[in-house]
């Protein structure tokens, strides 16, 4: 029996032992790093100190705090509106491509969001496509400033994550009992009653799954405001990225990563209880 | 409404798609600077072959991604198969935690692993990036193979045990057998995560060891070029083919 044994005690021992000395660890280092002082020869150093959550409070960081969450909430709404019919589409599809189509959708949520962002530079800058294109029908007579600006960034935005959108909900959506719909259609409910009351709150779910998972990285992805943005494009993610590579202030960009977690996992809470409330048992 | 929706999948499948295949036709145009069309050229794709530094972080990339995806495949695949075949302590805790890994903004890892590393006088290069490389990808692979588990008919592990099998004999001879697909697919996912992820590598690859992603990171901030067009394009079919085979795999039913 006890030879038994040693194949389930392996198994979890390798786990454990490598989540925790780089997950929990870690994690755990950037709390104690955000309550740390400052130093430039130290990079951090005792001692302890509420400081860095103070600084955070000024009206700069706070102005980065709300655009971020700006930023994010426009692309995630857009995700939400362009993503929910395509996925409604894609799930209730009785085609025999509908394979090769999910599969469309999975390609760009598992390539490269650097490189798709690259390309949407080309489309976009003022001697891109889109412009050439209006100029040369003579819609326009001088270019669009399209790039470089929070639109741009939000246009980005959109590109990289509407697949983490609409997998999410495309899954729920499959899951949806089509006689709730034949029921309520046959108790006289129009499209739209039938649409406000019966899927809306059953694919709830997955539109709390998909605006999780496409709000997050849209704060955080530095690399987007980098290319796509001006200047002045700074989000959170640009914001740690400088205080910890540029700046070397490490308490301040652990403690605006602190918050960032925080924020994190009062959205995952809500996710968790509104999966409970409606018994789904799958990850994602 | 048919034609409706139709139409409405095929304007979101264009905004996915044009970028790509509009930067991939320019890798090809005989032009430095020009959008206008001047012939067709491998020349972009020749400079590539000879920039040296390239070849250097491509095969820094395809070493890190081969071990990373290694790591995370044997890790992954038995954190997956714990979950589902052991009632044991933290359990529910364990689940959680792959969810939360998912769901977790990639800078924070980075900045935490970067935090460690210097904290345990890791230097940063290949190591620190192999070690970051394999905690993300360690949640995908437990997702991947657990879709994968839960199909079985828990029946063969039943009668497995009834005939005297051991748990070390049922993973050798049952689990393996029937859940390559699973890992395999998680294998080749963490191996495209790898070669692309940007974020945590930015924080722990150091200035000594140059990886792809963050190559084409320095270069495409320096703006369009036709050989940046060129190596995006590469890069991207690759990792295309990559997911292409790993989705096909998941797909064959045990």
């Amino acid at each position: 029996m006890k030879n038994d044994n040693a194949f389930k005690y392996f198994s979890l021992a390798t786990t454990w032992i490598w989540l925790i000395i780089f997950s929990f660890v870690p994690y755990g280092l950037v709390i104690f790093a955000s309550l740390m002082s400052h130093d430039t020869n130290h990079l951090i150093r005792l001692p302890f100190t509420l400081q860095n959550y103070v600084e955070l409070s000024e009206p700069i960081y706070i102005k980065i705090f709300i655009k971020s969450f700006y930023i994010a909430g426009i692309s995630t709404l857009i995700c939400l509106i362009l993503g929910y019919p395509f996925a409604y589409t894609l799930a209730r599809m009785k085609s025999r491509l509908k394979g090769l189509f999910i599969l469309l959708v999975i390609i760009p949520f598992w390539t490269s969001s650097l490189i798709r962002s690259y390309s949407m530079i080309a489309i976009l800058k003022a001697k891109g496509i889109i412009n050439s294109l209006l100029l040369s029908l003579g819609i326009i007579h001088e270019p669009i400033p399209m790039i470089f600006n929070n639109t741009s960034v939000i246009i980005g935005l959109v590109y990289n994550l509407l697949p983490f959108m609409i997998l999410p909900l495309m899954t729920n959506i499959e899951r949806l009992d089509n006689r709730l719909i034949d029921a309520a259609r046959d108790l006289g409910a129009n499209r739209i009653t039938t649409f406000r009351k019966i899927i809306l709150p059953l694919t709830m779910p997955g539109m709390i799954a998909g605006c999780i998972l496409v709000f997050l990285p849209a704060m955080t992805l530095f690399y987007i405001p980098d290319l796509l943005g001006g200047a002045k494009s700074i989000l959170l993610g640009n914001l740690i990225q400088n205080q910890f590579l540029i700046t070397q202030h490490w308490p301040l960009g652990s403690a605006t990563s602190i918050v960032l977690a925080i924020l994190l996992a009062v959205m995952i809470l809500i996710y968790l209880q509104s999966k409970r409330n409606k018994k789904e048992q799958d990850l994602l | 409404m048919k034609k409706l929706s139709r139409s409405y999948l095929t304007l979101i499948y264009l905004f996915f798609y044009i970028p790509i295949i509009v930067l991939m036709i320019y890798s090809f145009n005989n032009a430095q600077y020009s959008l206008v069309w001047h012939g067709f050229s491998l020349r972009w794709y020749q400079t590539l072959l000879q920039d040296n530094d390239l070849w250097i972080s491509v095969w820094h990339s395809l070493l890190l991604g081969i071990t990373a995806a290694t790591l995370a495949m044997g890790i992954g695949g038995l954190a997956a198969i714990s979950l589902y075949r052991y009632r044991f302590f933290g359990r529910n805790l364990l689940y959680g935690l792959v969810f939360i890994l998912i769901l977790s903004p990639e800078i924070v890892m980075g900045i935490s692993l970067l935090i460690l590393f210097s904290l345990l006088n890791v230097p940063l290069g290949f190591w620190a990036l192999l070690f970051a490389h394999t905690t993300f990808c360690v949640p995908f692979v437990v997702v991947t193979v657990y879709s994968r588990i839960v199909s079985f008919d828990e029946y063969i592990f039943e009668a497995a045990r009834d005939l005297g099998a051991k748990d070390s004999v049922i993973f050798a001879r049952i689990i393996l057998p029937l859940l390559w697909p699973g890992l395999l697919a998680g294998w080749l996912l963490s191996f495209t995560l790898s070669l692309d992820d940007v974020i945590t590598s930015y924080f722990v690859a150091g200035p000594d060891y140059e990886i792809l992603p963050l190559k084409i990171y320095s270069m495409v901030r320096l703006g369009v070029k036709p050989e940046i067009n060129a190596l995006c394009s590469i890069t991207f079919g690759f990792t295309l083919l990559l997911v292409v085979i790993s989705q096909l795999v998941l797909r064959k039913k045990p």
